[in-house]
């Protein structure tokens, strides 16, 4: 069997700089290259989601508008929903993950580096198959949920929604395949002296996500299973002139679907749990039941899914007790928001732009977690589901949340990973046009939904009341997309900035600010001893006078090569059988030359 | 480091915000929203809407707390220059079981209302004078009146102060019932019969929408309520139980030339039904009383001889997608058919 | 091995928490199974063709496959020669099993029951299917550690990879002891 060549081809050379070219980069295992190949295609496919965006809402701009086609505009809004939840926000927080999780337990890679490659690989292959439904034939258009039996091949004819499982299937086995790494890697490879109480939260919150992912995924796999062999094999798992149950697909999706949305939020929770504190000069209120909390919603998590179905008529009793349940799941949701209130309190806060970033969140989030509350009450929510109304509440917590969280991460540790600051004015003004823009544009969508305006609409008809909230919209949209525009100037012209961010510029309590910035290959000289939670702060790190033995794994492309067989396979599934056989081969011989090769 | 630092955000955030929240209140409590659920006409929407209300004051109080203290900490503990470095306080038990209680407290006083609306208007009525049953499909309503044996589409007429049970069935895809005036949504899913009741309590015309996506032309499938006074209703009832009747416009060369083509070329008889005729199409809507409607292609156009015409003859200009096919009609047959169909009230 | 903060080696845990995943899609199978089950509108149906006594069997066969892998780790521990035989009698079982599932099916395929043709037939084929799918994963993988152990490169430091692998099988036979149980015992055959 081949194998690399260790000598020729490490990555490590003479005083633990990295070696160029992009070979190196096709062939990294390293978790700082993975990190950044995640965020930067996170990045570009948040771009790609923004513009469907912007499409959307200028097609709803005025009433009755022909800027789309009905057609178009359905391929717009699914796929916006796919790309944003799957190829941006959780890609950016992977990279968040890779880059930092390692530094933060003072280990010097994840427990599984080439794996770790793969899980990359697949996901890019994943997201760039589904996008490339838009130049063959069509993108699916159902909706990211796409109920059955819409998505029965009567009703769907044409190749969008193979695609649909086809990409989804690849970027949700790289998710899962990440999550056991991660798992794997915070559970075993913890610095002598880090006991979980004392992990950063960012840490601790990707744990739980971890698990999450492993655990909620499963069932959308096999959901999209059942819909592949409907659509090609003529089974009848949603048939309903077979016996079949449209509202079983409801039921695999939500099962997923529910604790997806605690996989997108829970690690924009650890950022802020991170930075709050670190700008506030004070510890985290409350670290314990921080943890704790999160943990809980993870759990609670997977018993909530029925409350996106409130109106199929399951009945009262289900009903009642999905409806009690998400009651419930605001209980540690919500404390956590106290938590962060307390943190601040009392302390010394510095406004730069991590910190704007996460106060903005938390401002947010309060607002989309009290419109989450009022569609906890399943006869309420009667009114609410499918309108506007949710619209306006997922945007304040996912965009409000989420990608807050996202870019209070961005501005904090883009100075670890590059060794410079991103511009503080260019920042500020992101900021506050990205919170207008955001408000503007989501915040009318509340009374939209409540005067009666559905979702997944390419039109509505003049008349109803609904013009001043969407063209108030569409405004909010225009602003958000300068203040996009504004956070890229930034990022382009920082990376070209004096290299000027030390080790620890923020003056923060964890280990990954113990390290240079950037960090060398091997993160650290010698693995550090800690003796405290925050231990920056409490003098609780030790580096031992002699450095252990270690090897740094070598580059692969082993795992480029699974992921390439496994992208033919999936193809293999529109294209033809043969291609289909070739692509299993492919990836049969890859796992072969990984598993031969030797890592060290 | 470079840059200086931003001034304090604070109280320019209250205002922004609040000038947003003031601005868009008013506009929500002003103006005509026909289609809102803010404006309930009925027994289950009056009850639902109330229990809205409950819940939304106290989501206004969490609110008002919260981003209160929110702005107040990030006010009052600004970094000054020369201050001490903050005490580190890691928890205070008492005050942390106090925030976890009170949002528990809160939660009872919004699940316990819940419970009871839930229960209340997700159980049968004791009785239920008006029966309709409701058959979605891609993109347009058929009411059924299995009591009074009528069959309509998109028009769905109602006598006021009657309890009005429907039965939600799909001939296709999942679809979602909803006339935000008088009740909640309910699905209609292929393979089950899914119930809905409500009893308007007054008169009048009130716009609905399926609330599911369901295929090219989701956006375009509307419907109408009719709620009308008892005698109305019978009225209503009687015409439409009458087998396809023609206002005979004296020599109205149009209508006749369209009647003939609506059973002849045109061939619209093998999707459509007229009562009394040999029309017996069940893919489209009933159109045995089609002229007597508001509007036309699921509440989309307003019913005259030009937008009737106009749908004939561009069906996918106005439903892309839609099953109706072009018959290759020429426009002046196109008004002709629809002059036909004008006069079937 | 590597230091570990549990002192469990990395492969392990990985293996544990992919099982855990798995028992999740393994759990997905069983509930659409359990929820479509006796929902079928067109024949043939499940207690005409499940055939116990004849699923007894190659239960049974896998089930001893667990056994020759339990004594193939403990050989691979002790640097015992016979290892190389468990090996490939635990590979050689899930074979004969595999092979059972084939005729299974090929002879529900000569009595109507094609995929597409009720609901019994989508949820028997894709969750018998799924697993059989994992015992192949699974036979091939014990195939290419019995080539390692014939080239005398499976010594005791390398139990590890046969731990692993055993963990999987175990798991693999698990869900089918599952299985047999919900879709076979619990039907309304009795087996022809």
């Amino acid at each position: 069997m081949a194998t690399a060549d260790a000598a020729v081809h490490s990555e490590r050379k003479a005083g633990g700089t990295y070696a160029g070219g992009l070979w190196s980069w096709i062939t990294t295992v390293d978790h700082k290259r993975i990190g950044i190949l995640y965020f930067l295609s996170g990045l570009f496919f948040f771009l790609v989601g923004g513009l469907e965006a912007l499409l959307i809402r200028l097609q709803l701009m005025v009433p009755e508008n022909s800027l789309l086609s009905a057609e178009v505009y359905n391929q717009l809004f699914t796929m916006h929903g796919l790309t944003m939840v799957l190829f941006a926000v959780m890609p950016m927080a992977a990279g968040a993950f890779n880059y930092i999780v390692p530094l933060q337990i003072g280990a010097r890679d994840v427990a599984f580096p080439r794996l770790n490659a793969f899980s990359y690989w697949l996901f890019l292959f994943g997201a760039l198959l589904l996008n490339a439904s838009f130049f063959l034939g069509g993108a699916p258009d159902a909706g990211w949920f796409a109920y059955a039996n819409l998505t029965s091949s009567q009703f769907s004819p044409g190749h969008g929604m193979d695609f649909y499982v086809l990409g989804l299937a690849l970027a949700g086995t790289a998710s899962i395949v990440a999550a056991l790494n991660f798992i794997v890697t915070i559970i075993n490879l913890r610095a002598p002296g880090l006991t979980f109480m004392r992990l950063p939260l960012f840490t601790w919150m990707t744990l739980v996500v971890s698990f999450l992912i492993i655990l909620a995924f499963p069932p959308f796999t096999i959901g999209t299973i059942f819909l592949l062999f409907d659509r090609m094999f003529g089974t009848l798992f949603f048939e309903p002139s077979g016996g079949g149950d449209p509202v079983l697909w409801q039921h695999l999706f939500w099962i997923f679907g529910h604790p997806e949305v605690y996989i997108l939020i829970l690690p924009a929770f650890g950022i802020i749990s991170d930075v709050i504190p670190t700008f506030s000069k004070k510890p985290l209120f409350g670290y314990p039941v921080v943890v704790y909390s999160g943990i809980l919603i993870g759990f609670l998590g997977f018993g909530v899914w029925a409350h996106h179905m409130f109106s199929v008529g399951l009945g009262p009793i289900a009903n009642s007790a999905f409806s009690g349940l998400t009651m419930l799941i605001a209980i540690p949701t919500g404390v956590k928001i106290f938590n962060w209130i307390a943190t601040m309190w009392g302390g010394s806060i510095r406004f730069r732009a991590p910190m704007l970033f996460s106060i903005g969140l938390v401002a947010m989030f309060t607002i989309g977690g009290l419109s989450g509350v009022m569609h906890a009450s399943a006869p309420a929510d009667l009114q609410q589901t499918d309108t506007y109304f949710v619209v306006a509440h997922f945007h304040y917590v996912l965009f409000g949340g989420t990608i807050f969280g996202l870019f209070a991460g961005i501005y904090y540790w883009f100075p670890k990973v590059t060794g410079r600051f991103l511009g503080e004015r260019l920042a500020t003004a992101h900021f506050w046009l990205f919170f207008i823009g955001m408000n503007l544009t989501f915040f009318p969508m509340h009374f939209a939904g409540l005067h009666g305006m559905p979702r997944r609409t390419f039109t509505y008809p003049a008349g109803l009341g609904f013009e001043g909230y969407n063209l108030a919209s569409t405004v909010g949209a225009v602003t958000t997309l300068l203040a996009v525009l504004l956070f890229l100037l930034n990022f382009l012209r920082s990376l070209r900035s004096e290299a000027t961010a030390g080790a620890n510029p923020w003056e923060a309590s964890t280990l990954e600010w113990a390290t240079s910035s950037p960090p060398p290959v091997h993160n650290f000289d010698v693995t550090p001893e800690v003796t405290s939670r925050d231990p920056l702060w409490h003098d609780g790190i030790a580096f031992p006078a002699v450095r252990e033995e270690f090897h740094m794994p070598n580059p692969s492309y082993w795992p480029l090569v699974v992921a390439g067989g496994i992208l033919m396979a999936a193809a293999g599934a529109l294209v033809g059988l043969p291609v289909a056989l070739l692509g299993v081969a492919v990836a049969l011989a890859g796992i072969y030359g990984w598993s031969f090769e030797p890592i060290h | 480091m470079t840059d200086g630092r931003p001034r304090v955000p604070g109280h320019r955030r209250i205002l922004m915000f609040a000038a947003l929240a003031i601005a868009s209140v008013v506009a929500a409590c002003g103006g005509d929203f026909p289609q809102s659920s803010l404006r309930p006409q009925s027994d289950v929407a009056r009850e639902i809407d109330s229990l809205f209300r409950g819940i939304f004051w106290w989501a206004m109080a969490v609110l008002v707390v919260v981003e209160g203290a929110l702005i107040v900490a990030i006010i009052r503990f600004r970094e000054r220059p020369g201050a001490p470095k903050p005490r580190p306080v890691h928890g205070h038990t008492l005050l942390e079981i106090g925030w976890t209680l009170a949002p528990a407290i809160i939660l009872i006083f919004i699940g316990v209302p819940t419970m009871i609306t839930l229960w209340r208007i997700d159980r049968p009525p004791e009785r239920s004078e008006v029966r309709v049953e409701v058959v979605g499909h891609q993109w347009w309503w058929e009411f059924n009146y299995p009591d009074l044996g009528i069959t309509t589409a998109n028009e769905l007429h109602v006598p006021v102060g009657k309890t009005v049970d429907l039965r939600l069935r799909s001939a296709d895809v999942i679809h979602s019932f909803w006339f935000p005036r008088v009740a909640g949504k309910r699905d209609l899913v292929p393979g089950r019969v899914n119930q809905l009741w409500f009893t308007p309590d007054s008169v009048g015309v009130y716009p609905g929408q399926c609330a599911e996506f369901c295929g090219t032309s989701h956006a375009l499938m509307a419907m109408r309520l009719h709620v009308e006074a008892e005698e109305d209703f019978e009225r209503w009832a009687e015409q439409q139980l009458r087998e396809a009747v023609e206002i005979e416009e004296a020599g109205d060369p149009l209508v006749s030339v369209g009647r003939d083509l609506f059973f002849g070329a045109g061939g619209c008889i093998s999707c459509h039904q007229i009562r009394g005729t040999v029309a017996a199409g069940v893919l489209g809507p009933d159109l045995t009383h089609v002229g007597g409607r508001e509007t036309i292609a699921a509440g989309v156009l307003e019913n005259t001889l030009d937008n009737l015409a106009f749908w004939i003859n561009e069906p996918h200009e106005v439903k892309p997608g839609n099953l109706m096919l072009d018959m290759g009609l020429t426009d002046e047959q196109a008004r002709q058919v629809a002059a036909y169909l004008l006069s079937l009230e | 091995m590597e230091r570990t903060s549990t002192g469990v080696p990395n492969e392990k845990m990985l293996m544990w928490a992919f099982i855990g995943s798995e028992c999740m899609l393994f759990g997905s199978l069983i509930a659409t199974y359990l929820a479509y089950r006796g929902r079928s509108i067109v024949g043939p149906y499940e207690e005409e063709l499940l055939n116990i006594p004849f699923i007894t069997v190659t239960t049974f066969v896998l089930l001893m496959s667990s056994l020759m892998m339990v004594l193939a780790l403990s050989a691979v521990q002790r640097g015992d020669p016979r290892s190389k035989l468990f090996l490939l009698l635990t590979a050689l079982l899930g074979l004969v099993f595999l092979a059972g599932q084939v005729f299974e099916f090929n002879h529900f395929v000569h009595e109507g029951l094609v995929l597409g043709q009720n609901l019994f037939s989508g949820t028997f084929f894709l969750t018998t299917g799924f697993h059989g799918a994992h015992v192949t994963v699974g036979v091939i993988w014990l195939l290419t550690l019995w080539a390692m152990a014939m080239r005398g490169r499976l010594g005791p430091e390398k139990s590890l990879k046969v731990e692993v692998a055993g963990l999987y099988w175990h798991f693999v036979d698990v869900v089918w002891i599952v299985l047999f149980t919900v879709i076979y015992l619990m039907s309304g055959a009795s087996g022809a």
